[in-house]
């Protein structure tokens, strides 16, 4: 059997899996679908790939955005783009989503930060976007630092490789350097899990607006964009952002996005402008109705970093809010990061404890002097909160499954 | 200290390198002693001491976290450092609370699995080898009964979520935090868990340990602050309820699995 007519027959038997698995246990049924795709063909990435220009984008928060505005950004320059938005971002969710593009194009591929490494070579990547790593789930031990090792070794690999990546982001930075790479300084956000250097292990010292280690020179690359409040300076040019996303986040993976999208040849600004159609990825911000006229977003949020960003949000705003939080595998097993997240931010609003978790989460309320209710359903909790706007933030798992019950054109 | 003189300024919980040793949540048990205290009126406050300055020997609470590889090395020599400074402040009634990577590092030494060895500072008689597998996942304590304990007695079984490698043995004359009930616990096949001397506890439950365990926090305000007045802890008690349940559960399948493998 030739390597073609496997890789046909491996997508079709991977499309009935995904099926099934869609119907019986409502799963991601791309990732069962590529599981069997990869078990039939083993060069069917190889294969599918070809005529493609493929990019990647990985990080450990916002990787599922930053995908959908670029795909948005290279749509909107004429390209015809593939791209896996279910977030189905394993080697197993890359392969049907490639089985489906509809001839040579853009193929604009989030990938989960443990299997970059292993995409590069078999897609024939043609430039990376990596935007930020941070502990993702306690009970994986030591990942950070493994991660951006196994990034650098990929990049030292591949030093003709291009590159669009965060600057302000030690681990980003350590591990993009050895390639062709574009800065991108998005600004500091979270810092906890780089207090060392990537290179010397020296406390990193930081400012302001920038890292340096004061021992081997390691440091914030000068970057020539940078995210300035709601603009991209690209180059020199000014750019405004105008996105219909929330959040200081979501800025920053527009931001990664145009730049992208001006290295694959799209006009910066046409790029900027389509980013205003996105109104909700995958179920980020998604609006689901209380049944009593309003209607409560919902944000996902899946570490500390990302936690820290969406308080900050919500801190600003007049707005109800519901923590739910489970510690299934997915979350990671272990909750102790509630007590590194700054939830003193919700001070003074109306808030409700849900989830599995939601003993630990009103201990966490409580000693943060935050009002809060216990009440298992994140859906009923938002319902009993007072005023006009209610925001859930939930972490992966009780994100999933008011996806599931709520969200729109999966 | 013990005696119940009016305190003249606040109680300074102090938590050491936040940066280097706050993987677990360390925080939250500063944020606990400091909240406890100002419920019942009395003063405190949480005082961080930055990575790379000297640790004073000013503090009421010195609380020293978890932490990676290259971070608990910045920690060691920092806390080596200052080494006279803890153990003077110790001497004059301060508390130490040792989790983890922390709780390494009051001990002697702690060696690596290729046998490099990281100094502590020697506040407790106890040394730690690296092992595998890591210990991962809920754990329950029974305490040590022991006069440290002070007037509050010995507090109920404590829970806890565990995350190390470590395999740390205590000296003849040291006494254990407590027995372990579920989960691995010190985990050098003598079955108890974490260190505890007058003034000090180290252990390896995180969780944080004081929310989980509001009893254990109170015992150490009270070894700085005397008699305690009363606090409502219905919440805090739940969740404790919960934790043990969850740990328990999981440490009785575990016997019964062992015990159906024993019999083949
Ligand atoms: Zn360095």
């Amino acid at each position: 059997m030739s390597a073609s007519m496997r890789t046909k027959l491996g997508v079709a038997a991977g499309r009935s899996a995904g099926w099934l698995s869609r119907t019986i246990t409502r799963g991601q049924g791309a990732t069962i679908s590529g599981r069997v795709i990869n078990a039939i063909a083993p060069d069917a990435l190889q294969e599918l790939a070809e005529g493609q220009r493929v990019t990647l984008v990985s990080a450990t928060n916002g990787k599922t955005t930053t995908t959908r505005f670029l795909a948005t950004a290279l749509a909107a320059g004429g390209r015809t783009v593939t791209t896996n938005s279910t977030g189905a971002n394993l080697a197993s969710g890359i392969a049907p989503t490639l089985a489906k593009a509809k001839g040579p194009g853009e193929a604009v591929l989030e990938v989960d930060e443990r299997v970059l490494p292993r995409m590069v070579d078999p897609l024939g990547v043609e430039l990376l976007v990596l935007g930020n790593l941070s502990r993702d789930q306690l009970d994986r031990y030591g990942e950070v630092h493994a991660l951006s090792e196994t990034w650098r070794e990929t990049t030292e690999a591949h030093p003709e490789l291009a590159v669009i990546a965060n600057a302000s982001d030690p681990h980003v930075v350590w591990a993009a350097t050895p390639a062709k790479v574009t800065w991108v300084a998005l600004g500091l956000g979270w810092r906890s899990d780089a207090a060392t250097c990537p290179q010397c292990g020296a406390l990193l010292q930081w400012s302001v607006d920038r890292f340096d280690c004061p021992s081997c020179g390691f440091g914030q690359p000068d970057a020539p964009n940078i995210l300035d409040g709601t603009d991209l300076v690209l180059d020199g040019t000014r750019i405004a952002l105008s996105i219909a996303l929330p959040g200081s986040w979501n800025r920053a993976n527009a931001a990664l996005a145009v730049a992208a999208a001006a290295h694959l040849g799209v006009d910066p600004s046409v790029a900027a402008e389509s980013l205003d159609a996105v109104t909700s990825v995958a179920g980020r911000y998604m609006s689901v109705p209380l049944g009593d006229g309003r209607n409560a977003r919902v944000l996902l949020a899946k570490n500390p970093a990302g936690w820290t960003e969406v308080l900050q949000f919500l801190h600003h705003r007049d707005t109800a809010v519901v923590i739910a939080v489970n510690a299934r595998v997915a979350d990671g097993k272990d909750p102790s990061w509630l007590w590194d997240v700054p939830y003193e931010l919700l001070r003074g609003k109306k808030t409700a404890a849900t989830g599995e978790r939601r003993l630990d989460v009103a201990v966490r309320l409580r000693y943060a002097d935050v009002d809060y209710e216990i009440e298992p359903d994140p859906i009923m909790a938002a319902r009993a909160l007072p005023g006009d706007e209610v925001h859930i933030v939930a972490s992966y798992t009780q994100f999933s499954a008011l996806y599931r019950k709520h969200g729109h054109g999966r | 200290m013990s005696d119940d003189k009016p305190r003249d300024s606040a109680v300074g919980i102090g938590l050491i390198y936040p940066e280097l040793l706050g993987t677990y949540g360390d925080r939250g048990n500063a944020v606990v002693l400091v909240q406890r205290a100002r419920w019942r009126g009395i003063p405190a406050e949480l005082v961080e001491i930055a990575a790379g300055d000297p640790i004073p020997d000013s503090l009421d609470v010195y609380i020293f976290g978890g932490g990676e590889d290259d971070p608990q090395h910045m920690a060691a020599e920092g806390m080596r450092a200052s080494k006279a400074n803890i153990e003077r402040a110790h001497r004059g009634g301060a508390v130490v609370l040792a989790i983890c990577a922390g709780f390494q590092l009051i001990g002697h030494r702690y060696v690596a699995a290729d046998e490099s060895v990281l100094e502590g500072i020697g506040l407790v008689d106890l040394e730690t080898r690296a092992g595998s597998p890591r210990l991962i996942g809920e754990v329950v304590v029974q305490p040590t009964e022991n006069d440290v304990w002070g007037e509050l007695g010995t507090p109920r079984a404590l829970t806890g979520f565990e995350n190390h490698g470590g395999r740390t043995t205590l000296g003849p004359d040291v006494t254990p935090l407590g027995n372990v009930l579920a989960g691995g616990g010190n985990g050098d096949g003598s079955g108890v868990e974490g260190v505890l001397e007058e003034r000090i506890i180290g252990t390896y439950l995180h969780g944080p340990v004081l929310p989980r365990n509001v009893e254990l926090a109170d015992r150490i305000l009270a070894w700085v602050t005397g008699g305690l007045p009363s606090l409502d802890a219905t919440l805090e008690q739940s969740l404790r309820a919960e934790r043990l349940d969850a740990g328990m559960s999981k440490g009785a399948r575990k016997w019964w699995r062992d015990r159906m493998l024993a019999r083949g």
